[in-house]
């Protein structure tokens, strides 16, 4: 006979769930607008969305830090708070670029946004928690509206990537399972702090069986932050997804994935009794280098972001491994920064998306496209050259001030070879940055008509484009304000 | 005027930006206004600049990231003054001569952001802000040598950014490894270079960061196992690029190593004169070498280029005043001396599009006052007395002297194999009959070319005859730098070898 279980509402802590429960609402009421009323605009469900985030965006800055709710399930500390900011932050600069001046079908369809608003809950759920099965739900309810919004681009490639990125995530969930059924086996608790606790008090006994179940969790991560060698998807889903979707799974997803991974193996490495450190090192060193070096060989400029973006957050796995306070704060400067300029690059390639392959037969966005550029846009390759040279870490752009901060992180913790490798690192990765440069700036164009360039343009597109070229080039005076800021949340956490 | 510093840094750039509204008709006029501006606030602040005070000047600090020590630090000494003078003066004289038709909006514009950043370099006195302006000076002279070269000037511009690109990253990593240290030893952050200077570090701790601080710079300088960059980027590179790459982009290097390395790690540097002084060696006589077994004009010059920076670097290294006084000075004349080869070269190629030797030959005979420019600044690179060259090339050889005999008289050689390369060039193409028949109805120097040439022969000839006004700063600067660093040594041959003192140079 079972207990009656009797909970009060206090205990809950509601409040703990407020913003995803904001998400989720305004998810469900975007699909009731549909049922009332057909064939509304995009405009109108782009903008509602906004409005849900921005409200949502409110509950968490109500939430406060230290709170657990929820059954206990739900942790909202300082980094909990800040990748949540970082996670609205980013979806509202993204869902407007569905505004497009071309009609792409799937911003039509109001599930698309509904899906949106579901998928930001299901990240928000996993960051807020350190629970091993809630964060399994989050990553779940993200990954399975993620798959849908791909497939929607309703284009052969799209079906492609939306199947290949569930075959790889349901394999990465199956990983993320049994390390947690590993775990479970050893503590006998599913709560992070629970299983920290109890691997503690048994110094660590049982090593081998331990190591299995990090394997494991690393490979679940690996696949959601598409670490070498499980990163094999990336370039073709990112190639088949429209690139507002390609972008956006550039940033945030993988916001996601670092918090987690930072919960979950922030224990281990600081016990230093495990060799989950050098496993991370590994990983870390071949994650970088591998993804440049396949850069390298790219013809198509979004499939050479999609490895330049394996390529940092290798760069930013690093920050992880390194786990002082310093590195965490670095990390979240890191991806802020390239938030936004990552944002403008994805955007001027869709802004430049054509509906035909008149380039390539194979490639929506060739190197030979943005040939001539400078000569019949000016201001979109000058623009172009900006994020690009941000991305490759050239002073005094943003990316180079995370970079700069990630390799004090590092230096600052003896690990002195590792800053050079990432200095190699940064140096390789030029070269492919700026190959995109020297077809833009450096070649004669193969056209004249200024207005491939801007297929999709609008004015809703152009702000954005032109608030992260802004935010890329003056991110100087940005970065101390925001260094204090993360490091306050940060610190808050423990981390 | 407190904010000269920063005025000097930001008026080109926003110049540059002011000039994408100029009209492409104006934009030659717009350019070469901006430019004289540059050059005369540049000369403003030589006037206001005091001589006799041998630290920095006109400072101006402004926090960026305080919580992360780093600073808008900007001042300017003896030692970087003239460097920014000549920055402007070879902008604007580069202007004057500038001989490019297509996209030259594109081409002002971007000369005059990378006037913002070579400015920038000489006067920053922040770690970070230097490195600032140094990656950026990387951008515009890519696209200038990618855009206006020659047949392989997509080649020649990667390579360039990507050998000085990656040379300064693992500057960067030794500049964090110093910001940490400084960290430890105060418990503050801080990239200032002033600051960086106090600190006085163990000798292993020393050489480390030295050798990364080198490899940053000596990529640019180029010295030896890595100058492979430049003779491709001269090649390539348009008039103006070689010219303002060989005037100031190289000097960033020989400045940084007087700037960064030398006062920070005094020991190393000691530790590290013979490998430095036997590269220095290599540079100047292998490279004085290729020099002569070329046939293209501009090659030539570009390795004679190195050959001389191999001189400047030899100076620098002597660790005493006359050396150090004398490479900065040798830093100007190279700068003045090639660029004005550079330019000649220039405006032989925009007639004929050769810069073969073998296609010229009595060009003296048809262009007389082309013939004596020429005439005038090969005597000058060779280090001809009563030039600029023969004042930087002799103080430096002269300090190097005091640190090993044998090894100055093998640098000398590079007067003789200079002389040699030099005249030879010259004998090729300017004595002699004409022997082409394209070569017969050439055109001599016209206005803008002669205007713009022969400023630098004067100040190559007025600089040569009365250097004191130049070196008297700069000798300021040089000594209290000496005297620091021998303050500041730690292990007994550093000691001995930085010598402070100052041998009498003229009976007063």
């Amino acid at each position: 006979m079972l207990e009656p279980i009797s909970v009060s509402m206090e205990s809950l802590n509601l409040g703990t769930l407020a913003p995803m429960l904001v998400a989720i609402a305004g998810g469900l009421g975007i699909l009731i607008i549909d049922l009332i009323k057909k064939d509304l605009d995009k405009t109108l469900y782009v903008m509602l969305s906004i409005l849900i985030l921005v409200v949502d965006l409110g509950a968490v800055f109500g939430q406060r830090i230290g709170d657990r709710g929820f059954f206990d399930v739900m942790l909202i500390d300082g980094i909990a708070v800040l990748s949540q900011i970082v996670i609205l932050a980013a979806s509202m600069l993204f869902i407007p670029l569905a505004l497009t001046s071309r009609r792409f079908h799937e911003f039509s369809y109001p599930e698309f946004f509904a899906l949106f608003l579901f998928m930001v809950a299901g990240f928000q759920f996993m960051v807020a928690s350190d629970n091993l099965i809630l964060i399994f739900v989050g990553l779940e309810t993200a990954s399975l509206a993620l798959y849908t919004l791909i497939a929607l681009h309703n284009r052969e490639r799209s079906f492609e990537a939306a199947i290949k990125y569930f075959v790889m995530g349901a394999l990465a969930a199956g990983f993320y399972v049994m390390g947690a059924m590993i775990f479970y086996a050893l503590t006998g608790s599913v709560e992070l702090y629970k299983i920290a606790e109890v691997l503690e008090a048994g110094e660590f006994a049982n090593m081998t069986i331990l190591l299995v179940g990090v394997s494991f969790m690393i490979a679940a991560l690996g696949f959601k932050l598409s670490m070498v060698p499980f990163h094999t998807w990336t370039p073709d889903v990112y190639e088949g997804a429209s690139a507002t979707l390609a972008g956006y799974m550039s940033v945030v997803p993988k916001i996601a994935g670092f918090v987690v991974a930072m919960r979950i193996f922030g224990f281990l490495i600081q016990s230093d009794v495990v060799w989950v450190r050098d496993i991370l090192y590994a990983a870390v060193v071949i994650t970088m280098t591998l993804a440049n070096i396949m850069a390298l060989v790219q013809h198509d400029v979004k499939r050479m972001l999609a490895f330049s973006s394996i390529s940092h957050a290798g760069f930013v796995m690093a920050a992880i491994m390194i786990g002082t306070t310093q590195a965490n704060s670095a990390l979240f400067l890191y991806w802020i920064m390239f938030l936004f300029t990552n944002l403008g690059a994805f955007a001027m390639l869709w802004v430049s998306r054509h509906k035909d392959k008149i380039w390539h037969d194979r490639f929506d966005h060739p190197y030979e496209k943005f040939s001539g550029m400078i000569q019949i846009k000016p201001v979109g390759a000058v623009i172009m050259a900006l994020f690009m040279l941000s991305l490759a870490g050239v002073p005094p752009f943003s990316l180079f001030w995370g970079k700069l901060y990630v390799m004090s992180a590092a230096v600052n913790s003896d690990y002195i070879v590792l800053a050079l490798i990432m200095a190699i690192n940064s140096a390789i990765s030029v070269y492919y940055y700026l190959k995109l440069i020297v077809y833009m700036f450096l070649k004669d164009p193969t056209q004249n008509e200024g207005t491939i360039y801007a297929q999709n343009t609008s004015k809703p597109l152009q702000t954005i484009i032109g608030f992260s070229a802004f935010l890329t080039v003056f991110a100087i005076v940005a970065v101390d304000p925001i260094l204090e800021i993360i490091t306050t949340y940060v610190q808050a956490s423990g981390f | 005027m407190d904010h000269i510093l920063s005025v000097l840094v930001f008026f080109p750039a926003i110049a540059g930006l002011l000039g994408f509204v100029v009209s492409k008709e104006s934009i030659r006029a717009y350019g070469l206004s901006v430019a004289a501006i540059e050059f005369l606030l540049s000369l403003w602040l030589w006037l206001s600049f005091d001589g006799s005070y041998p630290g920095f000047q006109f400072v101006e600090v402004l926090p960026l990231i305080p919580s992360f020590g780093i600073n808008y630090y900007l001042g300017v000494d003896g030692i970087s003054l003239f460097i920014v003078v000549l920055s402007t003066f070879i902008t604007l004289i580069g202007l004057i001569a500038l001989n490019v038709e297509k996209d030259l909006k594109n081409m002002i514009i971007s000369l005059l952001f990378l006037e913002m950043t070579m400015v920038g370099v000489f006067v920053a006195l922040d770690a970070i802000v230097f490195y600032v302006f140094w990656e950026l000076s990387l951008v515009p002279m890519l696209y200038i040598i990618g855009a206006w070269g020659g047949n392989l000037r997509i080649y020649a511009a990667i390579k360039f950014f990507l050998y000085t690109f990656a040379g300064s990253l693992i500057m960067l990593v030794g500049m964090l490894v110093m910001a940490y240290l400084y960290y430890q030893a105060t418990g503050v952050w801080s990239f200032s270079i002033t600051e960086w200077h106090r600190l006085i570090l163990p000798e292993n701790y020393q050489i480390w960061l030295f050798v990364a601080f080198f490899i940053g710079l000596a990529i640019k300088v180029p010295m030896f196992p890595f100058h492979t960059w430049l003779p491709y980027a001269h090649g390539q590179a348009p008039t103006i690029g070689s010219v303002i790459l060989a005037a100031v982009l190289l000097k960033m290097g020989t400045y940084g190593l007087v700037r960064l390395p030398l006062p920070m790690f005094p020991d190393a540097s000691v530790y590290m004169i013979y490998p430095v002084a036997i590269l220095s060696l290599i540079m100047i006589i292998y490279t004085a070498m290729v020099a002569y077994a070329q046939e293209d004009m501009k090659q030539v010059i570009a390795y004679s280029s190195i050959s001389h920076m191999g001189v400047i670097v030899l100076g620098t290294f002597a660790m005493n005043p006359e050396g150090i006084a004398g490479s900065v000075f040798f830093m100007l004349s190279h700068g003045i001396v090639s660029g004005a080869l550079f330019m000649l070269v220039g405006v032989i190629y925009d007639r004929r599009h050769t810069k073969l030797m073998s296609e010229f030959g009595g060009l003296a005979h048809v262009m007389p006052r082309y013939g004596t420019i020429m005439g005038i600044m090969v005597m000058a690179s060779v280090g001809l007395p009563l030039t600029m060259s023969f004042v930087g090339e002799f103080l430096s050889l002269a300090g190097f002297y005091q640190v090993s005999h044998t090894m100055t008289i093998l640098a000398g050689t590079s007067i003789i194999l200079g002389a040699v390369y030099m005249l030879s060039l010259y004998k090729k193409s300017f004595f002699g009959e004409v022997t082409k028949e394209e070569n017969k109805n050439l055109k001599d120097l016209n206005g803008k070319e002669s205007m713009a040439l022969w400023t630098l022969v004067l100040v190559t000839v007025w600089l040569g005859v009365y250097p004191k006004p130049v070196l008297e700063p700069i000798n300021t600067s040089v000594e209290s730098l000496v005297s620091f660093m021998h303050k500041k040594a730690i292990t007994k041959e550093a000691k001995e070898v930085i010598k402070p003192k100052v041998i009498e140079r003229e009976a007063e």
